[in-house]
C-alpha cells in the first residue's frame, strides 16, 4: 500500500511537471506556432531560475525568505521561458523563417545555453539543495492524514500551480474573447486578420507565454522532481511535454489526467520489482508509444475538434496570395 | 518595392553578422572573467550582452520593415486632418444626406512589383443601390475591393465614406467605417460553430456571452430572410449555408456597404435566386451593396448600375436598365467579340467509351450514381447538363479511376490497338499504363489538378516525369511546353517559374487545361474548366475543346451554363439526381428541355446529403 501512494505521489509530481511544458506548448500551438523549442525553452528557463536562485543565495549569505525563495526563481524562469518565445516570434512572425527549423535551432541553442550558464554556478549547486525544501514543502496537515494526506496534499507549490495554470488556460481559451480570438488565429490566421485580429500580436504574446509557462516545468523538475540536482536530462522532459500536447488532444484541463498516464508510464519502472536496468529504459518509451496510438486513433475518429490547429505550422503573410 | 525588401534583406544580414560578431568576442572574454574572479557571476554580462544584441536587431529590423507603410499611413492621416481642419473652419461639418455617395474612390492605384493591378480608379456607390463590378480575370476586381476592406493599402489615391475621408489600413478599420465583405473564398474558421465565427474580432465591450449572440443572429437573420442555425459548426455546413454565415457577419458588425466577391459562383441557381432575394431587401433596407459576378444575366437581373473595370482601370459606370450584354462585353474586352461558337460537325464518330450501367454507392450509403449507361464517340463533343451536386463529379472520377463503382462496366476502344479495355476498378496509375489515355481536367483545380507551391515547368512535369529514362530529371521539355501553354493561352503571370498558387483562378485554370491537352488524350474529360474565368478566357478553352474534337478526341464537357453547352456540345447528356434523364442532339434541342430534365425526377438527394 505504501509503495503504491509512492508510486502515485511520484506519477503526480513527474505528471505535472509535464503538464507545465504541454500547457504551455498548447497555448502557443493554438496560436498556429508549432514550436518545437520547448526543450531548450525549458532548459534555458530551468537554468535562469537556478542562476537567479543562486545569486538570492549568496547575497542574503542562505538566510532565504521562503516566499522570496521560491518566487524569485519562479519568475526568472518565467523569463527566461518568455525570451526564447520571443527569438522564436521573431524568427517565425517578423523574418518568416521555417517554424520547425526555428524550434529545432532553439532546443540545440537553448541546451547549449543553459549547460554554459549552470556550469558557471555548478560550485553552488548547495544552493539549489537549499531552496529545494521551499519548493517541497506540502500544505500542512499533510502529515497528520494519512493516505489521503500524503496523496492529495504533500505536493509542492509547483505542482498545484500546475493543475490552476491548466485550468485557467482551459478556461481563457474556451470561455473567453480571448480565447476565442487566439483559437481563431491558430486556425486560420487570414480569417482573423479579416476579422480585424491583430494575428501578429497574438502569436508573439501567446508564444511568449506559452514558453514562459513551459519553461517553469524545467524549474520544476530540477527543484521537486530531481530535488535540487541538476541533471542534463531536462529536454527530455520537454520531448515528453510535446507528446503530452497530442496525446491531451490541446485540451490543458484534460491534460491533468492525462498527464498523469504519462508520469504513471514513465516512473512505473522504478516501482515494479524484479526488473533490470535495461528494460526499465523500455518502460520510458511507453508515452511516446501512448501518443502514437492516440495519434491513429484520433486520426481515425476524425473528429474535427480533436484534430490539431488547421494553421499549426503555418507562418502568415497578409499580402501574400 | 522590390529594391525596398532587398533593403531589408540587406540589414537581416548585417544583423546577423552584429549578432555572430557580439557572441564571438564576448565568450572568450567571459570566460576569462569566470576564472580570475571565480564565483563573480561575471558570465551574465555576456549573456546579457548577447540578449541585448538580439533585441536591438529584433528592434532595428522591426523599424525597418514597418518604415514604409507607417510612413505613407502618416502622410494620409496628416493630409485628413488637414482636409478636416479646412472645413471646420469654413462652417459647420455637413449633415449627413441621402445624395452623398455611401462610397467614393477617387484615383486609387495599387501595384504588386512590377504588376499595375488598379490604375487611378474612380468609382461611387449611391446609397441603397446594387453596384454590379464587371471585368476580366485580373482586372483588378478584387485588389480594388480588397482596399476598400483594408486587406490592401491603396499606393495612391483616397477613399471617401458618407464624404468624409478615409484611411482604411486594416479590416478593423473597415469596420468602423461600415464596410464588410464576403470574400470569394470564405474567411470562416472550420471548428467554430457559426455564432463563433459571426462575434469574431468584435470588441464592443459587452460581455463575450453565446446564448447572446445566438440571439442577434437570429433576430437578424428573420429580418432579411435568412435561414441559419447559429449554433451549426462551419464544417457540418453546405456551401451556401457558410455563406450565409459570412453575410450575417458582416450585419451583425452594423455594415452598412457591402462588398460581394462573386458570390453565385458555388450556389445553384435556386440559391442564387434566394441570395438575390436577400439582397434585394437589404437594398431597400437601405444598405449599398457591390456584387462582383461574370454572369451577365445576374448583372442584368440585381444590379442597378454596373461599373467595368478593364486591365486594372475603371471604363464606365453605367444604369443597367439602359444597357444590355452586348455592349457590356464589348466595355468589358475592349473589341467586339462573336459570341458564337464555332461548331463543326462530327468526323467520322466511333465507339470510344461504353460506359454501361455503373452504379455507386458513397460512405454514408447515399447511391451517387444510379444505373448510368452512355457512349462517348471519338470527334464529338458529349456535353453533360445537371444541377451541380448530381453525380457529375463521381461520373467522371470513376472513369480516371479515382471513385469506385460497386456495379457495371466501363468499356475503352484502344484507338491504336483495336482492343477493349475494362477500366473498372483499376487504380489511375493502371489505367495509363493500359495505354488508355485519360485527361482529365478537375472541378477543384488547385486541389486535385495543380500544386500550389510549385511554379508552372514542374506542374508541367507532374504528368511528364515518368516518361524520362535518365537518373535527372528532364526539365527542358515541360519548360517549352510551360511557355508555349503561357503564349498559346495568354497566360499572365511574371514569368514560368512563378508558383501556381500566385496566379489568378482563371490563368490557373489555363494552366491546367493547357497541360491536360499537351498530353494529347484520347479521351478528354472536362469539369467547369471555365468556372471563373471571364468571357474572353472562356472562348480559348471552348476553342481548345473544338480542335481537340477535330483532331478525333472523345471530349466529355461538364458545364453549367446551358447556352454554352448548347452551342458547343453534338450531344447533350442531362444528369438528376445521379440518373441519366435524357441524352439529347444539341443541335436541336432547347435550352427548356434541357432545364427540365435536369429537374425532372430528381429524388431528395441534396437534402438527404445535409441532414446526414
Amino acid at each position: 500500500m505504501t509503495t503504491f501512494i509512492t508510486f502515485l505521489v511520484s506519477t503526480v509530481r513527474l505528471g505535472m511537471t509535464l503538464l507545465f511544458g504541454a500547457t504551455g506548448e498548447a497555448i502557443t500551438e493554438k496560436s498556429g506556432h508549432l514550436n518545437l523549442g520547448i526543450p531548450g525553452t525549458m532548459c534555458v528557463g530551468a537554468a535562469c531560475g537556478c542562476v537567479a536562485e543562486s545569486i538570492y543565495f549568496t547575497s542574503v549569505n542562505g538566510r532565504m525568505i521562503p516566499v522570496l525563495a521560491v518566487l524569485i526563481p519562479i519568475i526568472a524562469t518565467f523569463i527566461g521561458g518568455a525570451l526564447m518565445g520571443l527569438i522564436y516570434s521573431f524568427f517565425t512572425v517578423t523574418l518568416r523563417a521555417n517554424q520547425n527549423v526555428t524550434g529545432l535551432v532553439l532546443t540545440t541553442f537553448g541546451i547549449g545555453i543553459s549547460n554554459y550558464m549552470i556550469a558557471q554556478v555548478k560550485a553552488e549547486a548547495y544552493t539549489f539543495a537549499a531552496a529545494r525544501k521551499y519548493f517541497t514543502a506540502g500544505l500542512p496537515f499533510s502529515k497528520n492524514l494519512g493516505w489521503f494526506g500524503e496523496l492529495f496534499l504533500s505536493y509542492g507549490v509547483m505542482i498545484y500551480l500546475a493543475i490552476a495554470v491548466a485550468i485557467l488556460t482551459s478556461i481563457v481559451l474556451n470561455k473567453t474573447r480571448l480565447g476565442l480570438h487566439l483559437r481563431a488565429v491558430g486556425e486560420n490566421p487570414a480569417t482573423a486578420d479579416a476579422a480585424g485580429i491583430n494575428v501578429t500580436a497574438y502569436r508573439y504574446g501567446a508564444t511568449c507565454i506559452g514558453c514562459g509557462i513551459a519553461a517553469l516545468g524545467g524549474i520544476t523538475f530540477v527543484m521537486d522532481y530531481l530535488g535540487g540536482n541538476w541533471e542534463y536530462v531536462i529536454d527530455s522532459i520537454g520531448w515528453l511535454s510535446v507528446a503530452l500536447v497530442i496525446f491531451m488532444a490541446w485540451r490543458p484541463s484534460f491534460g491533468i489526467l492525462c498527464a498523469i498516464v504519462f508520469g504513471a508510464f514513465y516512473v512505473a519502472s522504478s516501482y515494479i520489482p524484479g526488473i533490470n536496468l535495461q528494460t526499465k529504459e523500455l518502460f520510458k518509451m511507453l508515452p511516446y508509444l501512448v501518443t502514437i496510438v492516440v495519434l491513429v486513433v484520433t486520426s481515425i475518429r476524425d473528429r474535427k475538434e480533436d484534430q490539431p490547429p488547421a494553421g499549426l505550422g503555418l507562418n502568415y503573410y497578409r499580402e501574400e496570395r | 518595392m522590390k529594391n525596398k525588401f532587398a533593403y531589408t534583406k540587406r540589414m537581416i544580414c548585417f544583423a546577423f553578422s552584429l549578432f555572430t560578431l557580439s557572441i564571438m568576442a564576448v565568450l572568450p572574454a567571459s570566460a576569462a572573467t569566470a576564472t580570475d574572479i571565480g564565483r563573480e557571476y561575471g558570465f551574465i554580462i555576456p549573456v546579457l550582452a548577447v540578449l541585448i544584441a538580439v533585441l536591438a536587431a529584433c528592434a532595428l529590423l522591426l523599424v525597418f520593415l514597418t518604415h514604409w507603410t507607417a510612413k505613407r499611413v502618416r502622410r494620409v492621416r496628416k493630409e485628413i486632418a488637414a482636409v478636416q481642419a479646412g472645413e471646420t473652419a469654413k462652417a459647420a461639418p455637413a449633415k449627413r444626406n441621402a445624395n452623398v455617395p455611401a462610397l467614393e474612390l477617387r484615383h486609387v492605384t495599387k501595384t504588386f512589383g512590377s504588376v499595375v493591378a488598379n490604375k487611378n480608379v474612380d468609382l461611387d456607390l449611391k446609397k441603397g443601390e446594387i453596384l454590379a463590378l464587371l471585368g476580366e480575370n485580373g482586372c483588378g476586381k478584387t485588389t480594388l475591393m480588397n482596399m476598400i476592406a483594408g486587406i490592401y493599402f491603396p499606393d495612391e489615391g483616397e477613399i471617401y465614406i458618407d464624404g468624409e475621408p478615409a484611411v482604411i489600413t486594416s479590416p478593423k478599420d473597415a469596420f468602423r467605417y461600415g464596410v464588410g465583405m464576403i470574400h470569394q473564398h470564405f474567411k470562416l474558421i472550420n471548428v467554430f460553430s457559426a455564432s463563433e465565427n459571426i462575434v469574431l474580432g468584435i470588441k464592443d465591450g459587452q460581455k463575450y456571452k453565446l446564448s447572446e449572440v445566438n440571439r442577434r443572429v437570429r433576430e437578424i437573420a428573420d429580418r432579411y430572410g435568412f435561414h441559419i442555425d447559429p449554433t451549426k459548426k462551419i464544417h457540418q455546413m453546405s456551401v451556401s449555408e457558410k455563406q450565409t454565415v459570412e453575410i450575417v457577419k458582416v450585419l451583425y458588425r452594423g455594415a452598412d456597404i457591402l462588398i460581394l466577391d462573386e458570390p453565385t459562383a458555388v450556389l445553384t441557381p435556386q440559391e442564387t435566386e434566394k441570395l438575390f432575394a436577400v439582397l434585394r431587401r437589404m437594398r431597400d433596407d437601405g444598405k449599398s451593396i457591390i456584387i462582383i459576378t461574370h454572369k451577365m444575366h445576374e448583372v442584368l437581373s440585381i444590379s442597378d448600375r454596373v461599373a467595368v473595370l478593364r486591365k486594372g482601370e475603371h471604363i464606365a459606370t453605367v444604369e443597367t436598365a439602359t444597357t444590355d450584354e452586348n455592349k457590356l462585353t464589348e466595355m468589358m474586352i475592349g473589341k467586339k467579340v462573336t459570341l458564337n461558337i464555332d461548331r463543326s460537325e462530327p468526323v467520322n464518330p466511333t465507339e470510344r467509351l461504353t460506359v454501361k450501367h455503373i452504379t455507386s454507392v458513397d460512405a454514408d450509403g447515399v447511391v451517387t450514381l444510379d444505373d448510368i449507361s452512355f457512349t462517348a464517340n471519338a470527334g464529338e463533343i458529349l456535353g453533360v447538363a445537371g444541377i451541380a451536386g448530381s453525380g457529375q463529379r463521381e461520373l467522371l472520377e470513376s472513369i480516371a479511376g479515382l471513385h469506385h463503382v460497386n456495379e457495371g462496366e466501363i468499356l475503352y476502344e484502344d484507338p491504336t490497338t483495336g482492343k477493349t479495355e475494362n477500366l473498372c476498378d483499376k487504380t489511375p496509375l493502371q489505367i495509363r499504363e493500359l495505354g488508355v489515355r485519360l485527361s482529365f481536367v478537375p472541378e477543384d483545380r488547385l486541389g486535385m489538378g495543380l500544386v500550389g507551391n510549385m511554379d508552372i515547368i514542374d506542374n508541367m512535369m507532374l504528368r511528364s516525369y515518368r516518361r524520362g529514362k535518365s537518373l535527372f530529371l528532364d526539365r527542358k521539355n515541360p519548360k517549352d511546353l510551360a511557355l508555349s501553354i503561357i503564349n498559346n493561352l495568354e497566360v499572365v503571370t511574371p514569368n514560368e517559374h512563378t508558383p501556381v498558387r500566385r496566379l489568378s483562378g482563371g490563368n490557373v485554370q489555363k494552366v491546367l487545361v493547357g497541360r491536360e491537352i499537351a498530353a494529347s488524350p484520347s479521351v478528354l474529360m472536362a469539369a467547369y474548366p471555365v468556372r471563373g474565368l471571364d468571357i474572353n478566357s472562356s472562348y480559348t478553352i471552348y476553342n481548345l475543346l473544338n480542335e481537340q474534337k477535330k483532331k478525333g478526341v472523345a471530349v466529355i464537357f461538364v458545364g453549367e451554363d446551358l447556352d454554352v453547352l448548347l452551342a458547343l456540345s453534338d450531344r447533350i447528356m442531362v444528369i438528376s439526381g445521379g440518373k441519366i434523364s435524357g441524352i439529347v442532339d444539341a443541335r436541336t434541342t432547347t435550352k427548356e428541355e434541357v432545364g427540365l430534365l435536369m429537374t425532372s425526377d430528381t429524388r431528395m438527394n441534396t437534402d438527404e446529403k445535409e441532414d446526414a
